[in-house]
């Protein structure tokens, strides 16, 4: 994506179309502020000396009774909201790329084995993946997160919440990878490379590591874009429902949980704004990831 | 064709034991039911007696077989939080969680087979163009979102409709009806519509694409070339053969919207058993996530199961080739 934007000539030879590149510049600029939130954000919200309970449930600067102190106005306890949202959306982008990079490992992992052996190594992958696949991934996720705060303490489930936020996100998202890696590991492993690395003795983890991985990464890259707009859309589903990030460190879902109580009480800026960064986030990203598959594989389309 | 019954239906019980194991791993081994069954000041010979009461003593082989046998006999244990049977708990739940999905899935037929006619014949004009952009912003907004906008619009702002709650049921023997009441009737719509939201822009683009298909078919330009009404070749001809896929998947779709259901639940509180499962997942009521992942599970085989004989009945190259 950056090479895409930075080099001009590149664009027009690729070709997008003006909405794709607008989602682009929009994807880059919101994952930029995000993680640059500590240097843009006006206010540290996650300094506790920082926020007043006297400006607490302010509107935004451009209503009627707005301060001008807070652009978006303030939450519950007199946080920044802008301020949360950045901070929110680097929680969220994180979760979400540390879903889909531990998700592609694992896909990619399983994917060259079950393709490079086939037979019952395969058969016994597959099916496993069939058996993820036909349950709905927030729910495995719910499972995911209920497990594990059963197992752990009360008060570690705060601290460990990421880690169980993307392995409840990972734990249905590698089935993809897997099956994509696999078809692609199958038709290389037939080709005449693999068959004289075998002949002249290579070992195996050497063929499938040196040899044919770099051979089937692009359809893996392709799909990690539209994956990750899926990821940060489930974390932020988990948040809301409560078994997500916790509320002394939130991310936009969790910020639009915490809104979501105040939203009776005619308060809606404090549900509406993070909602909708988050659907504007996963929208542009979306849009890219879309026209990315067409443009380099249209074979990975899949019906949703 | 007996043996791709037998086979199905193999397939379908192994994922169900699956299933069951990791309920029963879930029960035995999270969590320790003991402590959370007793009294804070329960003596060590009560927690004991309490332990060979439940049969946690014997072996773990052993346990899964009990286990086994209660689940099929319908018992599921006893909730940590509620204190009362789980079965019990998701029999009242189950009517509220099965009408939302029955509306949803009727407004979202209703709405998406139209809209994706529409875009698979004039894919270029404005209308169409405005659908398939509304329906890409449908697929990243996530259900919360497009709840808490239904909320603040229709419930807030204009005061309209209700926004939580199944309002005034009916009791039919053991099923509680929301759809024989006002209020009832009234409590459904935004949840229904929230929900329907998920499905509708899957119908629409399923319809939009096997439409596309079909209209690119032979029979079609055949019917075209002597002049038979355009109507007549959209709706007699094409869409029929373009619905096929779409019930199927409508039905497949079943089970992932009782799932969806959840979040839908808990942004209008609705009593289903949604609510009753994300409650017990924040309080990691054991018993309770166990046996909705039993029942979810047992719903998702079943429908998976009935659709893959179908199409082995329906189409004879499928059954060469699982056999």
């Amino acid at each position: 994506m950056k090479t895409l934007t930075a080099s001009p000539g590149l664009i027009t030879r690729i070709g997008a179309p003006i909405s794709v590149m607008v989602a682009g510049v929009v994807a880059l600029v919101m994952v930029a502020c995000a993680l640059l939130a500590s240097r843009i954000a006006p206010y540290d919200p996650t300094d506790l000396a920082s926020f007043d309970l006297i400006n607490a449930e302010l509107p935004p600067a451009f209503s009627a009774d707005g301060d001008p102190r807070f652009l978006l106005g303030t939450d519950n306890q007199g946080r920044d909201l802008l301020s949360a949202m950045l901070y929110g959306a680097r929680v969220s982008i994180a979760i979400g790329g540390g879903a889909v990079l531990v998700a592609a490992t694992i896909g990619v992992f399983l994917g060259l084995l079950a393709g490079y052996y086939g037979g019952k190594v395969d058969a016994v992958i597959m099916r496993v993946a069939d058996v993820i696949l036909s349950f709905p991934t927030i729910l495995l996720a719910l499972l995911v997160s209920g497990i594990a705060r059963a197992v752990l303490p009360g008060a570690a489930t705060a601290e460990w919440a990421p880690v169980i936020l993307i392995c409840a996100i990972a734990i249905h998202e590698w089935v993809q990878y897997a099956r994509t890696v696999r078809a692609a590991t199958m038709v290389e492993t037939a080709k005449e490379y693999v068959r004289a690395g075998k002949v002249i003795g290579l070992p195996s983890r050497r063929i499938m590591l040196r040899h044919i991985l770099p051979n089937v990464m692009s359809p893996v890259l392709v799909i990690s874009t539209i994956n990750l707009a899926a990821a940060v859309l489930t974390e932020a589903t988990l948040s809301f429902l409560g078994v997500g990030m916790p509320p002394t460190y939130p991310s936009l879902g969790t910020l639009i949980r915490i809104g979501n109580e105040f939203v009776f009480s005619g308060i809606w800026w404090i549900a509406l704004f993070p909602a909708l960064a988050l659907v504007i986030l996963v929208v542009a990203v979306n849009l890219v990831g879309d026209w990315l598959r067409d443009r380099f594989n249209p074979k990975l389309r899949v019906k949703r | 064709m007996l043996k791709v019954f037998l086979s199905r239906l193999g397939q379908a019980i192994l994922v169900m034991l699956v299933v069951s194991a990791v309920s029963f791993v879930m029960f035995r081994f999270v969590g320790d039911p003991v402590a959370s069954m007793s009294r804070e000041s329960a003596t060590i010979e009560e927690k004991t007696e309490l332990r060979r009461s439940l049969g946690l003593d014997q072996p773990v082989v052993v346990q899964y077989g009990h286990f086994l046998a209660r689940t099929l006999s319908g018992d599921l244990g006893i909730s940590y939080r509620n204190q009362r049977p789980v079965t019990q708990l998701i029999a009242e739940r189950l009517p509220a969680t099965l009408e939302l999905v029955i509306v949803a899935t009727l407004l979202s037929l209703a709405l998406g087979i139209p809209l994706g006619v529409l875009c698979a014949l004039k894919p270029n004009g404005v209308a169409a163009r405005g659908v398939q952009a509304l329906s890409l912003i449908g697929i990243s907004t996530p259900t919360f979102v497009t709840g808490i906008v239904l909320i603040l619009v229709f419930a807030v702002s204009l005061g309209w409709l209700p926004s939580f709650g199944r309002g005034q049921v009916i009791d039919l023997g053991w099923w509680s009806t929301g759809f024989l009441t006002a209020s009832g009737m009234t409590s459904l719509l935004l949840p229904g519509i929230t929900l329907a939201l998920y499905q509708l822009t899957l119908i629409m683009r399923l319809v939009r694409a096997e439409m596309i298909d079909v209209l690119s078919s032979d029979y079609i330009r055949f019917a075209k070339a002597r002049g038979l009404p355009a109507r007549y070749i959209h709706f007699r001809l094409a869409l029929r053969n373009a619905l096929m896929p779409v019930i199927t998947v409508t039905g497949l779709q079943i089970g992932s919207l009782i799932a969806f259901a959840i979040v839908t639940e808990t942004v209008f509180q609705w009593p289903g058993m949604g609510l009753l499962f994300i409650q017990a997942v924040s309080f990691a009521d054991i018993p309770v996530m166990a046996a909705y992942l039993l029942f979810v599970g047992l719903m998702f085989v079943i429908i998976n199961t009935v659709v893959d004989i179908l199409y082995a009945v329906v189409d004879p190259r499928l059954r060469a080739r699982s056999a």
